[in-house]
């Protein structure tokens, strides 16, 4: 076998792996590995941050169902990719990080540009190694690749020792991957099938609680099948928005701190949680000691740590979720033959919730422009086949509620670590995944100006991405918290970004198309503006009335039975149901 | 009582400590002592975890350990069916009392020096806390004490129930053993 280099085993190891993009930025310790990276066919996107790499690498992912793929030097270059990989774990998106080390001999002197990547991400990755000898680099590589994709996905990293780059060896690419420590159980028992099915038979008040799980899972045509089999109605978390179509008669939204009424209310009130793919996150469950009271839960995850960490769950049900939902629909059509309890007072009650609490917002009575509405035309006039990704605070909570989505992979948020700025570089990723596709970046005046640079990234490498800057000059989510929580102190929430910086003159600075909206009349010829352009990425700034806040909320840590529809307005129940 | 016994097979590499140390903090959960050595497969190291479990549940604990890539198997050491020794050495005053104390605990004197003696004993955690509890009036000078280790009673081992019990491994690979990794 002939002898390379570790840097060219690497390049022939993630093509090996598939890999077809790369995002990344070269510097010293990872620069051997940019040399063969020149020859390669896998595309390599310079981005300006790193942090933009990992994002992109964590939209490509969500885009498209592949790894996303991120790659940096050591030190700065490394730590810059934590927060990235972080979010990545946290929304169990598959993505692997490569990054340069400092040589071997070098390792634990202090030496330039020398981090501790590997003790860094551990608590903030599925995995992650550090290579010193180049004969390991394609086993790694390989596992890494094994692991972020299998089981829960997640976040890998893969540390390389500069010496090891530069060393020669001989590639040697494992055919398979065995890792003693690491076989996620893919298939379900049948005995927690059948004890699923049984509950679901006896339910009179069932809700299907479906978490992101089942667009990992690519299991949405699984769960149609199960929820039309059913007529069971159907919530979906922020990170399962698109999992089962927003127009169906059975969906009631979003459940959490800004969910819908019908949606938060159908939990609490529910005698069954079909949970398949959730966690029982805080945003979702407000006060845990008082959610959904009455109800038995079934639990189905691929983790097996997710079952009992924060609800006790009266079945678990272990597996993929495509394998689950294909042995729990004929279980459950099994179970109903013998015994159908009548959905129809539970469905007349939820429904009735929706359609007595819709999600609304207020016309500003100043003539400005409402948040929420640009948001709404924008999913409006783009439509269903559009992928949007959202930064984090109002705007991601109003592009939750206001657009509709009707399939998977066309929702991409930070919903696990809250990570302002994550928009622009994902939209860029998801752009380069699905390079037919429209991608409108829905992002806030805060968070854009995070990481707004990756802009030129996508003007640079034709990725014309659409991003709508909702711009209330503040961070409107920290702001919305004063104004309830902290008697209207607006303590560091103002960002004056009303012309500082001019975001229509920042977009064309980068190489964008700037536009700029700030009247109600001219919102959809805006927009219509923005979808004629395609050659170049775009950039409107939304000047929208500030005041504007979330609702439906559950202030955070109290009971989701308090959930305000509007300021100082909780729903009216009937009496016997509080 | 909150307090477990865990027996967790490692794989060998680099790391894996810090891993498993940096689960417990960031998760909250106490860990009492610690015990990490070498087994009888030369790519498998061996943990025994005395936990503090008070407000977390052990499914959880454990499942929660068994997502580290590195972790093979786990298994709760129960004392009614396991072996568990603690080592202590201690450093006490050299007197006629404190000897009759090592002769009564059958602990051994494995340095004698004018001033003092230096104790060695190896035991169940209730011995060693017996011996101290005589000893204390006189005089601890110095004390070192190791993290219990544990070992199942009977025929089976940890390694066997690991592979039958977590081992899909297993079902993919027939052939893969613990032994026949990395390999």
């Amino acid at each position: 076998m002939s002898k390379i280099n570790g840097a060219q085993s690497l390049v022939n190891a993630l093509e090996a792996a598939g890999v077809e993009v790369m995002f990344g930025i070269p510097g010293g310790a990872i620069l051997p590995a940019y040399d063969p990276i020149f020859d390669s066919k896998i595309r390599h996107i310079l981005v300006r941050h790193e942090q933009g790499a990992g994002h992109a690498a964590t939209g490509y992912a969500q885009a498209t169902g592949k790894v996303g793929v991120c790659i940096a030097t050591s030190g700065p270059g490394a730590t810059n990719l934590v927060t990235p990989l972080a979010d990545a774990q946290m929304d169990s998106v598959p993505i692997v990080a490569i990054t340069g080390q400092v040589p071997g001999p070098a390792i634990g002197t202090d030496a330039f540009q020398e981090a501790d990547i590997r003790g860094v991400t551990m608590p903030v990755t599925k995995h992650n190694y550090l290579i010193t000898d180049p004969a390991d680099i394609p086993r790694a590589i390989a596992e890494a690749f094994h692991i972020a994709s299998t089981g829960r996905p997640g976040a890998v990293l893969v540390d390389i020792a500069k010496d090891a780059l530069q060393k020669e060896t001989t590639f040697n690419y494992p055919k398979n991957v065995s890792l003693a420590g690491y076989n996620p159980v893919m298939e379900p028992k049948s005995e927690a099938i059948s004890d699923a099915a049984a509950l679901i038979s006896q339910s009179k008040k069932p809700v299907l609680y479906v978490g992101g799980g089942v667009i990992k899972a690519n299991a949405a045509k699984e769960l149609l099948a199960l929820a039309e089999l059913t007529g069971v109605p159907v919530v979906t978390t922020l990170m399962a928005r698109g999992a089962f179509p927003d127009s169906h008669k059975q969906h009631l939204g979003m459940p959490g701190m800004h969910g819908t009424v019908a949606a938060v209310t159908a939990l609490q009130k529910a005698d069954l949680l079909i949970t398949l793919g959730a966690r029982f996150d805080d945003r979702v469950t407000g006060k845990l000691s008082t959610f959904a009271p009455n109800a038995k839960i079934i639990h189905a995850d691929i983790d097996p740590a997710e079952i009992g960490k924060n609800r006790h769950a009266d079945v678990a049900v272990v597996g993929d979720l495509k394998n689950i939902l294909r042995a729990l629909v004929p279980a459950t059509k099994a179970a109903l033959a013998k015994s159908a309890p009548d959905l129809t007072p539970w469905l007349n009650e939820v429904y009735g919730w929706r359609k007595k609490f819709p999600l609304g917002y207020d016309t500003p009575s100043d003539g400005s422009v409402s948040p929420q509405y640009v948001i709404e035309r924008i999913g409006k006039i783009s439509g269903p086949d559009t992928i949007f990704a959202a930064g984090v605070g109002q705007h991601q909570m109003w592009a939750s509620q206001f657009i509709g989505y009707e399939k998977p992979r066309t929702w991409l948020n930070s919903g696990g670590l809250g990570t302002m700025g994550y928009a622009v570089p994902a939209a860029m990723g998801a752009k380069v995944g699905a390079p037919d596709t429209t991608v409108w970046a829905i992002d806030g005046d805060g968070c854009f100006q995070m990481t707004n640079q990756e802009l030129v990234t996508c003007a640079l490498n034709n990725i014309p991405i659409k991003v709508a800057v909702i711009n209330n000059e503040s961070l409107g989510m920290v702001r919305q918290w004063q104004t309830l929580f902290y008697n209207q102190r607006y303590s560091n929430t103002d960002l004056h970004s009303k012309r500082i910086p001019d975001f229509k003159m920042l977009a064309e600075a980068m190489g964008c198309v700037g536009l700029r909206c700030e009247t109600p009349g001219d919102v959809d010829k805006t927009i219509e503006a923005a979808m004629a352009i395609n050659d170049r990425p775009v950039v409107v700034d939304f000047n929208v009335h500030r005041d504007a806040m979330v609702w439906p909320m559950v202030a955070a840590g109290t009971s989701n039975d308090d959930i305000t529809v509007a300021r100082s307005m909780a729903p009216v129940w009937d009496s016997q149901e509080l | 009582m909150a307090i477990h016994t865990l027996a967790v097979l490692v794989e060998n590499s680099p790391g894996v400590l810090a891993r498993v140390a940096s689960l417990f903090s960031r998760r909250g959960y106490n860990i009492d002592s610690l015990a990490v050595g070498p087994t009888e497969n030369p790519k498998v190291s061996r943990m025994t975890i005395v936990l503090n479990l008070e407000g977390h549940a052990l499914d959880q604990v454990s499942a929660q350990l068994f997502k580290l890539v590195n972790v093979i198997g786990i298994s709760e050491m129960k004392d009614s069916d396991s072996l568990k020794r603690e080592i202590l050495l201690v450093k006490v005053v050299n007197t006629p009392a404190t000897k009759e104390i090592v002769s009564k605990h059958k602990a051994v004197i494995s340095d004698e020096a004018a001033g003092t003696i230096s104790i060695e004993a190896v035991g169940q955690s209730s011995e060693i806390e017996a011996l101290l509890k005589e000893l204390r009036p006189h005089g601890i000078r110095e004390l070192v004490q190791s993290g219990l280790v544990a070992l199942e009673r009977g025929d089976k081992t940890l390694a066997d129930r690991t592979l039958s019990t977590m081992g899909t491994a297993n079902e993919s690979n027939p052939n893969s053993s613990t032994a026949d990794y990395q390999n």
